[in-house]
């Protein structure tokens, strides 16, 4: 998948879990809780929605490198660079 | 009409889910109410039948009205709150700035949210006054309830900073054999160690009403949760003390949507025994928390935070995190604040058997 696309799978996710949130509009430097007005307990469900959508299960020893958008975006293109654009699990 | 808290004073009947010769079990939900605090379920405290309703929906009632009778006692049950307008953070951010009213701006963002650009056109071509307007709802609420509180309730402070290395070790080790949606969260092992230390002091979980302490046998903690749209709520968690962390979690996953959503019982509004505030995810270091009137205690977290940490002679870095107590100096002395924080602050040391 491209940043792109991983951009627009997080847009829906964000939707559902802070339909307040705008990816666009935000930092991507900001630390990510802050920056989407989120606490620990939606970016618990934040996480579990990515892994539904994107098939990437984040360990909490890995919270580090996803705590703002610009590394989350980055952590998940790693994992999901061999992936195919169109072999993407999202509905 | 129940009080849902100490300064609530009306509530709105918004429908019954009963109707005369229904039976009702202990638990059931009789009617929803609209309160400051949001709409409430309102619950039925016995078992019997449903033999009048006294209010219709619609009506706004004072505490303490008689709202229906079921087997001969009475039920009572609480203004709606304006709808929750859609916004993103930088707009609600740049509309607090500007003094421009959400619900007036058209909103052209996802599912009609409104974006930072709709503030700035909306604050260019109003003429309003910024920052004038009377509060209301959940702020409302809050602001009674909190001058009250200073009003009435002589606060003293004690701090404690806690060494979490084992706690979260712990936690880490847990999570590991859980699905993602059931890992615990460091709050759970700060709820269970401050229930368990209740329970070393019980004291500080209970009542000041009639210048005397009721002191509470069950701990049911307020766990403060922070609305979207500004303000809180602090809804219970009920008997902590004997639950385990996963029936925690599973309880605050449950609670914290419905209270956002507006959805919770009438319960959860008026059980709490005492206070738990956890600011750590806002990056407050030290809380020094309000008594939610009548409690008599508030117990208040920041983040945790590695800082220089010396045990033994050994200087090292370890994850703190500040715990203070708000107490009541009517109901009790600083002595006991300092048992309590002592008893936390092992608990946490303790992790296996929280």
């Amino acid at each position: 998948m491209t940043e792109a696309e991983i951009r627009g799978a997080l847009a829906k996710i964000l939707a559902r879990i802070a339909p307040e949130a705008d990816l666009a509009s935000i930092d991507p430097g900001e630390p990510l809780q802050r920056a989407l007005d989120i606490d620990s307990f939606d970016f618990l469900n934040l996480l579990t929605a990515i892994r539904d959508a994107l098939g990437v299960a984040i360990a909490e020893s890995e919270y580090g490198k996803v705590g703002t958008l610009q590394g989350l975006v980055g952590f998940l293109a790693s994992r999901l660079a061999d992936r195919p654009s169109d072999s993407s699990p999202l509905s | 009409m129940p009080s849902l808290g100490a300064d609530m004073r009306e509530g709105t009947l918004l429908h019954w889910k009963v109707k005369p010769g229904d039976r009702v079990k202990r638990g059931d939900i009789i009617a929803e109410v609209a309160t400051d605090k949001g709409d409430i379920e309102i619950e039925v405290f016995e078992d019997g039948v449903v033999t009048e309703i006294l209010v219709e929906a619609g009506r706004e009632v004072p505490v303490g009205e008689l709202m229906a009778r079921i087997d001969g006692g009475a039920v009572a049950v609480p203004k709606p709150e304006p709808a929750r307008v859609r916004a993103t953070p930088a707009a609600r951010r740049l509309a607090e700035e500007r003094g421009v009213a959400l619900a007036s701006v058209r909103g052209t963002g996802p599912e009609g949210a409104v974006t930072r650009e709709d503030v700035e056109k909306a604050a260019q071509t109003s003429t309003a006054e910024p920052r004038e307007r009377p509060a209301e709802g959940v702020r409302l609420a809050i602001a009674a309830a909190m001058a009250r509180s200073n009003r009435e309730i002589p606060h003293y402070y004690l701090e404690t900073r806690i060494d979490m290395t084992r706690a979260l070790a712990h936690l880490a080790e847990k999570n590991q054999a859980l699905p993602l949606e059931e890992r615990l969260l460091p709050a759970v092992l700060l709820l269970k160690a401050v229930a368990l230390g209740l329970r070393e002091v019980p004291e500080l979980n209970g009542y000041w009403v009639d210048d005397s302490l009721q002191k509470k046998d069950e701990i049911h903690i307020g766990f403060a949760i922070s609305l979207r749209k500004g303000g809180l709520v602090t809804p219970a968690l009920h008997q902590v003390d004997r639950k385990s962390l996963p029936e925690i979690m599973a309880g605050l996953r449950d609670l914290v949507p419905r209270a956002r959503a507006g959805k919770l019982r009438s319960s959860e509004l008026s059980d709490a025994t005492v206070t738990v505030t956890n600011l750590g995810d806002l990056g407050v270091e030290t809380v020094y928390g309000v008594i939610y009137p009548p409690q008599v205690a508030l117990v208040g977290f920041g983040k945790i935070l590695e800082r220089p940490w010396v045990e033994n002679g050994m200087l090292g870095v370890r994850p703190v995190v500040s715990a203070t107590l708000a107490g009541d100096h009517r109901a009790t002395d600083g002595a006991r604040g300092a048992a309590f924080l002592d008893a936390l602050a092992r608990r946490l040391q303790e992790p296996t058997e929280l």
